[in-house]
């Protein structure tokens, strides 16, 4: 029954969370749709929020998890106007390949 | 159990994030996601912090990847394609990648005194005590300000998505 009983080390959260970093950026570098590319720009907040929970468990601090709670608030805030964003490149230029959307101008 | 859970869902999330990687197609990495999003919702709970695994579910799993599949949908987007664009991602991008996270490998491997996480403590070590009421004493007391910002904050997002996302033909005939 030790096994049950037996403790997670936070190292191995932190590297969970920085593996998870690390594919975000990948899938930043290599998707070459701008929605998936959203996509792994989230994964990426998500892999540092998962590190500020942990830090927040090594340090008692409530405040790690409440600095959490305004990420998500912003992040739901940035989809909202990122994918607002994509729509109307959409409607401009008819395609969601970043490689086309290399103009500002619309 | 904790190690058992922890292995169940981290394995979960690597799947997940490396599926999101190998999907053509966005509805499926959006699915994928999906996956991410839940699986580290349970890892919070494993690290005592049920408030923020709740709102992991409803505001990333749920509101955010919604709005991501509908505009999927919306959009209608299709595989995409393999161009060659981005030339330069493959050879200095992935080495990029694989010195940072040696570099964080390293920084968390070498970091010193970091405990253990046990079920079923959090923030309290009393045993009486709950996180959900240390969280909210700080949240709405001290940090009440900034958390009514954030609605205001959201709002005033609400509004620029509608803005942004307007059909262009629609302002003129507003105006009439």
């Amino acid at each position: 029954m030790s096994f049950m009983q037996h403790d997670v080390p936070l190292t191995w959260y932190l590297l969970l969370s920085a593996v998870l970093f690390s594919l975000g950026v990948v899938g930043f570098l290599i998707k070459r749709n701008v929605i998936t590319v959203f996509m792994s720009i989230e994964l990426m907040l998500n892999a540092v929020n998962l590190s500020f929970v942990a830090f927040a468990y090594q340090w008692h601090e409530v405040k790690g998890q409440i600095f959490v709670f305004f990420v998500m608030m912003v992040a739901a805030a940035e989809a909202a106007v990122g994918l607002a964003i994509i729509i109307a490149v959409f409607r401009v230029r008819a395609t969601l390949a970043v490689d086309r959307i290399n103009l500002m101008k619309l | 159990m904790h190690l058992i859970l922890f292995f169940l869902f981290a394995g979960f999330c690597l799947a997940g994030a490396i599926n999101l990687l190998w999907q053509t197609h966005p509805i499926n990495s959006a699915l994928a996601l999906i996956v991410v999003m839940t699986s580290l919702a349970v890892l919070y709970l494993l690290l005592g912090a049920e408030f923020l695994a709740i709102a992991q579910i409803i505001v990333y799993a749920g509101a955010v990847m919604v709005l991501f599949t509908f505009v999927v949908m919306l959009l209608n987007a299709g595989r995409e394609e393999r161009t060659l664009g981005s030339r330069a991602a493959g050879p200095i991008g992935f080495p990029a990648v694989v010195v940072l996270l040696a570099v964080l490998a390293t920084i968390i491997l070498r970091a010193q005194g970091l405990a253990s996480a046990h079920l079923g403590t959090g923030l309290t070590s009393d045993p009486n005590g709950s996180n959900l009421v240390v969280l909210s004493q700080v949240l709405f007391h001290e940090l009440l300000l900034p958390f009514e910002l954030t609605s205001v904050l959201i709002l005033i997002a609400i509004l620029g998505a509608v803005a942004i996302a307007r059909r262009e033909g629609s302002e003129g005939t507003a105006e009439k």
